[in-house]
């Protein structure tokens, strides 16, 4: 086990993590300023990706698509706020969760039947399809680089947002007092509208620049929001800073664990029980980790509030 | 939890036979009498829907006495479900191998002795899951629950002595001294008569101290606590035996199938539960039949009609949340007495 | 109670009796995947199959068709729906290995015909094969077996090989070596579903493999592809027709090209019916057949030609029909080993850019020919 992989694959891990924050910050802000348990929030991630195909076939150019995606999942997320989720704001958890399960539903077979069965075709653009050298003769690609890239930049702005800005103070007005704030006159039916738009579009980000790396199909964010259900559960459900930890903190256990777990039982197992063991552990390995911590913080590592 | 419907009705229902009681008796006679008729006029396959329709509703009830009377908001129940199928699937594997299980236990086909090795499994696992779980409340015990369950269906896809993720066949129905389980009707009655004595259970469970006290912890844990009751061993107990109804409910769904595989831990089954219990009405002893019924029903009509049956299926769900809020068993039979 | 349900099974033989014998028709029940994830392989075989018995012009088949979800109790029911309401005489259509372990058995136990247009999982083709089981696609082995073979031939010697950690994807690894028969550099096992695959990418860079054979149907063979094209690893790739189908191939994009893949079928595959059958594919459906299709159309056109000279009501002279096998198959010779699964020439294609800017499969030549599957001899029937 050289250095170099383990530097590469801590890199990996990282890179997966920044795409968990991505989507995981969206559903934490939901959470924290509205109170609303969002089962659907992966489906803007496929609605991300798949305008972020569909506009890079037509128009030739994968930032144009990029914008599209981002803006489209933003505006769809606008529009679900508007007709459906703002009915559920003063509802039990348990109807929020049966509505947003009905909207995969929706969204899943919808876009299956506008786009087809078929996975859509989209690729890393030409001027990011290069690599940077690494310590000990690697390279990595560049495209993974910039997308921890864009996962900083939105980490910062994020911080920026709340805590510089009237919107964010009105989040964080909002995520203190519910009532409060609606007493101080602010219009909260906009600002619920803005806080879901900007989690969908964040998730609809993620999904666009993934879908480069991976299939652009119905159902691809269904793994990638249970992920980020366990990101906020370990971060705190509902706090920024949160998320971000518990994102970088699964994606390089997941990713580490995936690599190393199955080398380390070969030291003490014949190499098939070995893989299996290894493989068979690995991927219960961030739900032991989740467990772990919730057994000594029930809240998370950075609660806001419940 | 801002939960209205209080479970107290569920008290000596045969008091009473007011509106609801007579629409959930109608609800058991149907249920009863159209598989008997289907089989009498030799449609087989309308017994083995009806048998699949009870058990599903027999889990669903498991479920509904953590997340209706409880205000526990499992989200993992496939888990248990899963793992009751995977007992008798197990079990019927190593009986039709000769093959002794972890070392030295032997395989068995007999289902007196498959049903209470799943509940105690069941139990087991939802011990351990539950202890962690309600040590956290609200949207962290759905995700958690949501996790926990994740975690088992992915030990069962990649634990491959039991097939992972191809599953594991039966391949003679698991037997009961005495009767011929491979008759479809047969097994239905078996089925129907898990479904009442589950009912039974939480019916007599919520007219009890004990359900009392669980009512209560949903509605207001201080004042709980204020009685010298600490809420928290109370509602393990319930989420356990929750656990172990909807176990046994996936060993017979596993026996029916002939048949199991990590599909019945996916988390696409712990949400269609939730959706059964809640299309039903939470908390209405009779919510997870009726619930159960109409699931099963649109997925038979609709999957005939169009291949995009679910996008119909989810606009169906939406409807309900944001309209009929009391569930159907809300609008068959009215809302709770006691509201 | 005993006597109710004795009496009820009486009446459903009489009755069952009595429709089989009433009607000429055939019917035929489909159960394959036809909404969610890898929709498309079920969508082709469906398509295919009607597009074979529409061309036969014979009016007394009906084809019942239902979508499983890809979930295996709803399969289970819906078999349930075909045996018992519909009785059909002959199913058909079922995409994934692990429903075909859960609706085949039961099927063919109860006495109707089961022809499997794609899945081909182990046992079926060992210890629990069955007379009124036919296979008319592969065992699941063949293929990563094949390239296997081949590989050692083009003198590869030391190639690193993955899979998801799922029985089809041991399977898949399994059967490689069985006929590669040398030392492999490496073996990695991934998640199932799994849609980040730098890891393994590093592992394969750090190892000293001279090629690499993969396994990872469906979309995590896009995510794969795609990732390993720009990680800059200058492996040559090698992999089933399972990543590599015609619809596939245009989500990687030029990531794909190069790539070998065998299959047991081309669309460039140069016999007349199958010219007749790529023409014809896309007239009525505007796209390019997958190998899926194929599959679909030869199980078609195999019941077709059983038909000719028997009724399914009679099983034996049926079952001795399909055991012929005598159709003309789009993949060239065609007949069944004695567990009723083929016996094939396989196939090596490249991916390469056609002329419309798309990547498809050319036709490299023959891998291995007359494959047979190795759990034959398991097989008493």
């Amino acid at each position: 086990m050289s250095a170099t992989l383990l530097l590469e694959q801590l890199i990996n891990g990282l890179q997966l993590g920044t795409m968990l924050f991505l989507m995981a910050s969206g559903l934490t802000l939901v959470f924290g300023v509205m109170g609303l348990i969002n089962l659907a929030h992966g489906a803007f991630y496929m609605v991300g990706a798949y305008l972020t195909a569909a506009v890079t076939a037509a128009s030739g150019s994968f930032l144009l698509g990029l914008a599209a995606g981002l803006s489209g999942a933003a505006a769809v997320g606008a529009v679900v706020e508007l007709v459906v989720i703002r009915r559920l704001y003063h509802r039990p958890h348990l109807d929020q969760v049966l509505a947003t399960f009905a909207l995969i539903l929706i969204f899943s077979e919808g876009t299956r039947w506008l786009f087809g069965s078929s996975p859509l075709w989209l690729n890393t653009p030409e001027w990011l399809a290069g690599h940077v050298p690494l310590p000990g003769g690697a390279r990595y690609p560049l495209y993974r680089l910039v997308i921890i890239g864009v996962g900083i930049a939105v980490a910062v702005g994020l911080w920026w947002l709340i805590t510089r800005t009237r919107l964010g103070m009105r989040v964080r007005a909002g995520e203190s007092d519910r009532e409060m704030i609606g007493a101080l006159g602010i219009d909260i039916s906009r600002l619920y509208t803005a806080v879901f738009a900007l989690g969908a579009g964040l998730a609809g980000l993620a999904g666009a620049l993934v879908g480069a790396l991976q299939s652009v199909q119905v159902g691809m964010g269904e793994p990638v929001l249970i992920l980020a259900f366990v990101v906020i559960v370990i971060g705190g459900i509902g706090s920024i800073k949160g998320a971000l930890l518990g994102a970088v903190l699964v994606g390089v256990v997941d990713t580490l664990g995936r690599v190393f777990l199955p080398l380390a039982f070969r030291a003490v197992l014949p190499p098939a029980e070995a893989t299996d063991v290894g493989a068979a552990l690995a991927s219960m390995l961030i739900y032991i980790l989740m467990a772990v911590i919730l057994a000594f913080k029930p809240r998370g590592l950075f609660a806001a509030h419940d | 939890m801002t939960d209205p419907t209080p479970a107290l009705s569920a008290r000596r229902p045969s008091r009473r036979l007011g509106r609801q009681g007579l629409v959930q008796l109608l609800l058991l006679a149907l249920l009863l009498a159209l598989p008997v008729a289907a089989d009498l006029t030799g449609h087989p396959y309308y017994v083995t829907l009806a048998s699949r329709l009870t058990l599903i509703a027999m889990a669903a009830v498991g479920l509904n006495l953590a997340l209706g009377y409880g205000g526990m908001i499992s989200f993992g129940h496939a888990a248990y479900f899963g793992l009751g199928g995977y007992v008798a699937g197990i079990g019927a594997f190593h009986a039709f191998d000769m093959t002794p299980f972890l070392g030295g236990i032997p395989g068995s086909d007999n289902l007196l002795v498959l049903w209470p090795i799943a509940m105690l499994a069941c139990g087991l696992l939802a011990l351990a899951i539950g202890a962690v779980s309600l040590r956290t409340s609200g949207v962290y015990f759905i995700m958690i629950t949501l996790a926990f369950a994740q975690m088992v269906y992915y030990f069962a896809n990649s634990w491959p002595t039991y097939g992972g993720q191809d599953g594991l066949p039966i391949y003679l129905r698991n037997q009961l001294p005495g009767l011929d389980t491979q008759e479809p009707l047969t097994f239905f009655l078996i089925c129907f008569v898990g479904l009442v004595l589950a009912m039974a259970l939480t019916s007599r469970l919520m007219g009890s101290r004990f359900g009392a006290a669980l009512t209560m912890a949903r509605l207001n844990d201080t004042r709980l606590a204020t009685a010298g009751i600490s809420p928290t061993p109370i509602r393990l107990v319930a989420f356990v035996i929750s656990a172990m109804i909807t176990g046994l409910a996936g060993a017979l769904y596993a026996d029916l199938n002939g048949f199991v595989s990590p599909s019945m831990l996916s988390w696409h089954l712990s949400g269609e539960l939730m959706v059964i219990v809640i299309l039903g009405g939470v908390g209405r002893l009779y919510g997870p039949l009726v619930g159960a019924a109409l699931f099963i029903g649109m997925e038979t009509l609709l999957g005939g009609l169009t291949e995009y049956w679910q996008l119909f299926l989810g606009l169906t769900l939406l409807g309900v949340v944001l309209f009929a809020r009391q569930g159907v068993m809300g609008w068959l039979a009215g809302r709770e007495p006691h509201a | 109670m005993k006597q109710i349900a004795r009496l009820g099974a009486g009446l459903l033989l009489a009755a069952g009796i009595a429709t089989a014998h009433a009607e000429e028709d055939v019917r035929i029940g489909m159960i394959t995947t036809l909404s969610g994830g890898g929709s498309h392989l079920g969508v082709d075989v469906r398509d295919a199959f009607l597009l074979a018995i529409e061309q036969s012009g014979r009016e007394d088949i009906e084809v019942l068709v239902q979508d499983d979800a890809r979930k295996p109790d709803l399969a289970r029911s819906l078999a349930n729906e075909f045996l018992q309401r519909d009785r059909v005489d002959i199913m058909t259509g079922i995409i994934w290995s692990n429903l075909a372990m859960a609706v085949v058995p039961s099927v063919v136990r109860q006495g109707t015909f089961y022809l499997s247009p794609n899945a081909g999982p182990s046992d079926l083709a060992g210890r629990m094969c069955h007379q009124n089981y036919f296979n008319v696609a592969y065992q699941n082995d063949n293929l990563h077996g094949a390239m296997g073979a081949w590989m050692r031939e083009q003198g590869y010697q030391n190639p690193i090989i993955l899979a998801p950690n799922y029985p089809a994807g041991t399977d898949a690894l399994a059967g490689f070596k069985h006929l590669f028969e040398g030392e492999v550099a490496g073996e990695l096992y991934t998640q199932l579903g799994q849609t980040d695959y730098a890891a393994e990418i590093a592992q394969i860079r750090a190892s000293d493999a001279d090629s690499l054979f993969f396994f990872l149907p469906g979309g995590m063979g896009i995510s794969f592809m795609k990732q390993w094209a720009g990680s800059g690893v200058e492996l040559p790739v090698f992999g089933a027709a399972f990543s590599f189908d015609e619809v596939l191939i245009k989500a990687v994009g030029e990531a794909a090209v190069g790539a070998r893949n065998t299959s047991l079928w081309a669309h460039d595959l140069d016999n007349a019916t199958n010219h007749a059958f790529v023409e014809s594919f896309r007239e009525a459906y505007g796209r390019t057949p997958t190998l899926y299709a194929a599959q679909g159309f030869d199980t078609a056109n195999l019941i077709l030609a059983a038909l000719e000279s028997a009724h399914p009501d009679d099983q034996d002279a049926f079952r001795e029909a399909l055991r012929e096998a005598d159709f003309d198959s789009v993949r060239g010779e065609f007949r069944f080993g004695p567990n009723h699964h083929p016996i094939q020439d396989v196939y090596v294609r490249e991916v390469v850019m056609g002329e419309d800017g798309e990547p498809t499969n050319r036709l490299l030549g023959i891998a291995v020919e007359e494959i047979q599957d190795i759990y034959y001899p398991d097989c008493k029937m």
